[in-house]
């Protein structure tokens, strides 16, 4: 343990963050983020979820600092009379735990199919490939409009209610894993001609030895690098289902069912139930993508700058 | 005496758009327990083919199409392949050219030697790494405890050989392969492998097919020497009287070709020409378009591969006569 702590500590990783302003104000933003929604209950005012907080009369009271705000709400409060700031965390967390799962699901589907497909090859590389490019021909809307409403037909929409999480993670991690299917695909392509795959097969290894354990690890810096544009997408995709009216119901708002819940009322000039989790929304996926970007710079050695 | 190994006959193609290649045509050599036996050739000569037909593992399109590989009176070429993987690293190992590139750069060197004991018996890690240890010690590795726990990229060259080296002798095998061991390495780092490795296949009684197309390595390490050409063995016999009364003229040019014999300055030797490809190998002896001593029936006719003294030496030329104690035959 104190090993790789060291390890670390001399790794060209932690050096190249330590030059990287952008990325240091990125993973403080990042983590922020991530404590504050994980740890919801701890930082929000009010708990959004306990009717007993809710009160009709406060419904679309803007911000504390405006003339007709309340220092009660800092942040005003939506359509229902809940909390902004506290709804937002919660959906925060949601968002958060969305998007990981669904990019949990389709790395796991995608890194699975394209090291199958890559090492195996011939017909079952032919297969699975072209169920992937079949994947990507159906825009994930629609699949996803077709799951949710056949769910609710099954289940009826009380019971939606509970399985929208699990739910939306399904639909967003079968929609985008193709995407992890081929950058796999390609990398295992790339290793599995090379002479340590030939050694491993004289040591004796079996096949499934050789592909999880020697060939898979050598291809998990592209994973990574995509992995954390793949969270970005699927937050994004997330609040773009649940604004549609497809993601998450209204009374366990995520991110992006509370813009559209206040997208309802921006006319009557309730900006705030709009903006606020804009401004949330965009900065989780700004500071992923700009970390993303940082970790592609110092994983190709292409680029060292030296 | 039945020995160890016995290669019959073998005999590898290559299916090919235009339709089988012959890559290897019946070669036929054993090997006995603790022998040390050297694969000699020009690139091409189907050297690491004959390697990687042992121990069953061509890549495709190529598959053994004919004789067969005893060991231990087992025909590995007729073995399944859940059984052949308990014989590859287990009784044969293979070292590969390049130390660089023939360990996983992801794993760390204990990982690797513990994973190839743990493939072939059931060992807690604990006593594999101690195995492991024992056999980086072997290898004279310094700190090999400290050694264990580093990655790859964290060694140099020689010591990468040396790590390849342990990982084919942690199973203590019968028989140890060595596909051009020192090619990438420099000049006194080749020696002290080479020197390592015939120390270790001595102590430990492991058989050694040292493929290479170093005529002066083989001498130095092999007891007895098989001379490849174009997919066929051209001559063989033990190495001192191989390498000292050179009968085929191929292996004849191979000798004048090492710089040792001459002055320093002087021009190298060389055999005049290119091995033939697969695909256009000369009707007659394949040599016969490059041989100084070609006559008429080396255009038409295969030599035949026939012993020409009472040892064990066996050549495959036209124009080399049997010993005269041998009879006519």
């Amino acid at each position: 343990m104190n090993r790789t702590w060291q390890r670390f500590k001399a790794s060209y990783l932690l050096f190249s963050f330590k030059q990287d302003k952008t990325a240091m104000l990125s993973l403080a933003v990042l983590l922020t983020l991530l404590v504050t929604g994980l740890l919801a209950p701890v930082f929000s005012p009010y708990d959004p979820y306990d009717p007993a907080n809710i009160d009709i009369m406060n419904s679309e009271l803007p911000p504390a600092w405006t003339q007709d705000g309340e220092a009660a709400f800092l942040l005003g409060t939506d359509i229902q009379g809940r909390d902004l700031l506290s709804t937002m965390i919660y959906g925060l967390r949601l968002s958060i735990l969305i998007g990981c799962g669904a990019v949990v699901l389709q790395g796991f589907l995608g890194v699975v199919v394209g090291l199958l497909a890559g090492y195996l090859g011939g017909k079952i590389d032919a297969l699975l490939m072209r169920i992937a490019d079949i994947q990507l021909s159906f825009p994930y809307l629609m699949v996803a409009i077709f799951i949710s409403a056949i769910f609710q037909l099954a289940f009826g929409i009380g019971r939606y209610e509970d399985l929208a999480v699990p739910l939306l993670i399904v639909i967003i991690g079968l929609a985008e894993w193709p995407v992890y299917a081929r950058t796999v695909r390609a990398a295992v392509l790339g290793e599995k001609n090379k002479e340590y795959v030939e050694a491993a097969r004289v040591i004796g290894l079996n096949r499934w030895r050789i592909m999880f354990r020697h060939v898979l690890p050598n291809t998990m810096t592209s994973v990574l690098v995509i992995s954390t544009i793949q969270v970005a997408n699927a937050v994004m995709s997330e609040a773009a289902l649940s604004f549609l009216g497809l993601g998450m119901p209204v009374t366990k708002p995520s991110l992006g069912s509370l813009i559209r819940s206040g997208f309802e009322y921006i006319f009557s000039g309730s900006w705030w139930i709009t903006l606020f989790p804009g401004i949330f929304l965009v900065l989780l996926v700004l500071v992923i993508n700009l970390l993303g970007d940082w970790l592609r710079d110092v994983l190709n050695p292409k680029l060292y700058k030296g | 005496m039945s020995h160890l190994l016995e290669v019959n006959d073998l005999e590898v193609k290559f299916g090919l758009r235009l339709g089988d290649l012959t890559a290897i045509n019946g070669i036929s050599f054993n090997l006995n327990k603790g022998e040390r036996m050297g694969l000699v050739g020009e690139s091409g000569a189907g050297k690491s083919v004959t390697g990687f037909a042992i121990i069953n593992l061509i890549s495709k399109p190529g598959f053994i199409s004919g004789g067969r590989v005893m060991f231990n009176g087992r025909d590995l070429a007729a073995l399944s392949e859940e059984a052949m993987r308990e014989i590859r690293g287990n009784h044969i190992s293979m070292i590969f050219q390049d130390p660089m590139m023939t360990l996983n750069p992801v794993l760390t060197i204990g990982t690797q030697m513990v994973e190839t004991l743990q493939a072939h018996r059931s060992i807690t890690r604990s006593e594999a790494e101690a195995i492991a240890l024992e056999k980086l010690k072997k290898v004279q590795i310094p700190s090999p405890e400290k050694r264990l726990a580093q990655y790859p990229h964290e060694f140099s060259g020689g010591m990468r050989q040396r790590i390849v080296i342990a990982i084919a002798l942690i199973t203590d095998p019968e028989i140890i392969i060595a596909d051009e061991p020192t090619t990438a390495l420099d000049v006194t780092i080749q020696a002290e492998i080479m020197d390592l490795l015939q120390q270790l296949c001595e102590s430990e009684d492991t058989g050694l097919i040292l493929i290479t197309h170093d005529l002066g390595v083989v001498s130095q390490v092999t007891e007895k020497i098989a001379v490849m050409y174009a997919g066929k063995i051209v001559e063989s016999g033990p190495t001192e009287r191989v390498v000292n009364d050179t009968k085929h003229p191929y292996t004849q040019g191979l000798i004048k070709a090492l710089p040792g014999s001459l002055q320093p300055g002087a021009r190298l030797n060389q055999i005049q020409g290119m091995m033939p490809t697969l695909t256009d190998i000369p009707p007659g002896c394949a040599f016969n378009p490059r041989c100084p001593i070609c006559e008429a029936i080396c255009r038409d006719q295969e030599p035949p591969f026939i012993p020409v003294d009472h040892l064990t030496r066996m050549v495959a030329c036209h124009m080399v006569k049997p010993d005269p104690s041998m009879g006519t035959r």
